[in-house]
């Protein structure tokens, strides 16, 4: 496949907004997850949740579109220059000429469930100037980025769960190859909720304690919340970070499990490798999806064991963001190019004794080493992976 | 983008199937809405079967007609979904639930909430491990999953399997978000023309200003302009016609997504 250059990209999570925060909270190894103190949700287990978005509304044109999955939105799109990067794209190609490709799982459904404690008992209907089109509806990310940056090309939310922002990157591809934009935003937002607080807890699927992934006594994932963008292009040949392969599959096995050998996880990393021409020697490093789910764990172990054996290091940051959901792929995409920058692979802090069980070589202490290929994997509900590969140009 | 029809797949009231729509939407014969009555897919096990939401059932029901009409195997089928919001009624079950004290969300309900839960049981239903992606781009959407399927399926240069489907919101949320009735489509884009062949249609976007098209039939036009997967419903009406023609649907920031439709075995 043809590579597309990363040429500006951002992310905001428990971490920190931008990537200087988000690069200094990696290195310094301290897990920022806590008690859950969001909003009303009285749950035994940690988040990772970003700070000060009550202090952020929405105004102006798009005073509408306010709410926290947008708020996670505006701020993220502030920080690095990523608005600055884009409207000089505009300039290079044109506002029709850029896509949005956006992810999210529950987009703004938290003012939906706020409203819902208020519903009108005469009628048991929302008031109609509810603003559903620019909040709750899944839709509602993509539409608000385009606006927000004032592109008028091909917009689109992907929502298949936890591969959600993974996904943009292989469907912008395939838009720019196929001449429908010359250029993408991609990525997208996933905002805390109680829809997904008191779901997975439903499934028991959240941890008490912080998440830890690969850990012998991993108990479950911790929920996060994190927005990240990139600027997709044609290569410029700057030396920068590259999408050099994506590879998507279905496991056609479980609603909310894995296929327990990893059968789809295989899949999507082969399929990935072969976009790429790569051979997995080629990778240096696997940004595992690793949740800390007991069997979400083992199955993605299976599959990196039998393509990297003991050998290729990997690793899952979501000891350090939680896992936030949809977001999870532009977040680990972000930390891929980090990691390819600035030479380091990510540790996993919370994660104290490595399960003698799993066979890859999980690096919970992380390590200072030249990355030039990273391999991101992004695992969801409903079965659907997607694994991307980002390299040296 | 040149791409090639091979099944098309159709359930909506009145409309039960492409076999038994064609008449209807050729002008043959009268349209008469009908209430829907959705069941099951057989290919699905009995467990998942008690599980499945109506959204499901209607995006199983035209997907499958759509692979047998093209007489593909799901299995090997890449699919992209698509709908202008999720599953009304299980968002609608979890949102009361969260609103009362006791906040039990079913497990079940839980993961039937996401987006993508009809891609997921479809590749159950059918074991299918190829790709499949979710989207929703509001009223959009049908014009959305157009490009997306169409690209999909020239970079892969295999056969894939487009998805759209809605269904009106139970009352709370259609207060905000009305959707007229249920609809749904499956449609099979093939890279190259082969004895399957039922159109050729060329998609293409459009810049503003585009004038998207409308139809004669008032009921029909209710339906179209009612629900946004029905966006589909004037390239569906020429495919029944059998003529050649363009037909617009429309996209996001006011611009359109073009089809010229050249149909070759409109008799199939």
């Amino acid at each position: 496949m043809q590579q597309l250059s990363l040429s500006h990209f951002t992310v905001t999570s428990a971490l920190g907004s931008g990537l200087g925060a988000t690069l200094a909270a990696l290195r310094s190894r301290r897990s920022p997850l806590r008690p859950c103190d969001f909003e009303t949700a009285a749950l035994p287990t940690h988040i990772g949740a970003v700070d000060g978005l009550d202090a952020y509304p929405i105004g102006g044109a798009l005073a509408a579109y306010d709410c926290r999955n947008n708020r996670l939105a505006q701020l993220t799109l502030d920080q690095d220059g990523f608005r600055a990067a884009v409207a000089k794209a505009v300039g290079r190609y044109g506002a029709a000429r850029i896509g949005v490709f956006a992810g999210t799982s529950t987009a703004a459904i938290f003012e939906t469930e706020q409203a819902f404690r208020r519903l009108d008992l005469a009628t048991g209907a929302l008031p109609p100037d509810f603003p559903y089109r620019e909040t709750h509806n899944t839709f509602s990310i993509a539409d608000f980025v385009q606006r927000a940056l004032g592109l008028e090309g091909p917009a689109v939310s992907i929502s298949a769960a936890c591969a959600s922002t993974a996904m943009t990157f292989a469907a912008a591809s395939r838009m720019i190859e196929f001449g429908l934009c010359d250029a993408a935003v991609v990525g997208g937002v996933d905002s805390l909720c109680l829809t997904t607080l008191y779901g997975f807890h439903a499934l028991q699927l959240t941890a008490e304690g912080p998440c830890r992934p690969f850990d012998a006594a991993r108990d479950g994932i911790s929920i996060g919340e994190a927005g990240g963008f990139a600027l997709l292009e044609r290569d410029g040949g700057d030396g920068g970070v590259s999408l050099l392969g994506f590879g998507e599959s279905s496991d056609a096995y479980h609603m909310s499990s894995p296929h327990p050998e990893g059968l789809g996880a295989r899949r999507a990393m082969e399929k990935a490798l072969a976009a790429a021409g790569l051979r997995p020697s080629d990778i240096d490093y696997v940004n595992l999806h690793g949740t800390a789910t007991k069997v979400g764990d083992a199955a993605e172990d299976r599959a990196v064991a039998e393509l990297y054996g003991h050998v290729t290091p990997c690793s899952s940051t979501k000891g350090l963001t939680g896992h936030t959901l949809g977001a999870s792929g532009i977040v680990e995409a972000v930390i891929s190019a980090l990691g390819i920058l600035h030479g380091f692979i990510p540790a996993s802090p919370t994660t104290e004794v490595v399960d003698p069980k799993l066979e890859s070589r999980y690096l919970s202490e992380g390590a200072e080493q030249k990355l030039r290929r990273v391999m991101s994997n992004s695992f969801g509900f409903g079965g659907g992976n997607c694994s991307l590969i980002f390299g040296r140009a | 983008m040149e791409l090639y029809l091979e099944g098309i797949g159709l359930c909506a009231g009145g409309l039960p199937n492409w076999a038994e729509s064609r008449d209807v939407l050729a002008g043959r014969s009268p349209y008469r809405s009908d209430e829907l009555v959705m069941t099951a897919s057989p290919l699905l096990p009995p467990a998942e079967r008690r599980r499945t939401t109506d959204t499901v059932k209607l995006a199983m029901t035209v997907g499958s007609e759509a692979i047998a009409h093209a007489g593909l195997r799901a299995e090997d089928t890449a699919s992209v979904f698509t709908s202008s919001g999720g599953d009304g009624r299980t968002i609608t079950a979890i949102l009361e639930v969260l609103a009362s004290p006791e906040r039990e969300v079913s497990p079940t309900r839980f993961h039937n909430s996401v987006h993508n839960a009809p891609a997921g049981y479809w590749s159950i239903a059918t074991r299918c491990r190829e790709a499949s992606t979710s989207i929703c781009a509001y009223d959009f959407s049908f014009a959305a999953g157009l490009l997306e399927a169409a690209t999909r399926v020239l970079a892969e240069r295999r056969a894939t399997l487009l998805v759209a489907y809605d269904l009106p919101y139970p009352p709370a949320l259609a207060a905000c978000r009305p959707v007229a009735a249920p609809f749904g489509t499956g449609l099979v884009l093939a890279p190259e023309r082969t004895a399957r062949t039922l159109a050729s249609l060329a998609v293409a976007l459009r810049r503003p200003p585009v004038h998207e098209t409308v139809l004669d039939d008032p009921a029909l036009e209710a339906l179209r302009a009612g629900v946004p997967a029905a966006s589909a419903l004037p390239l569906l009406l020429a495919l029944a016609r059998g003529d050649a023609g363009e037909v617009v649907v429309p996209y996001v920031a006011d611009s359109g997504v073009a089809v010229h439709v050249n149909p070759v075995a409109y008799d199939r």
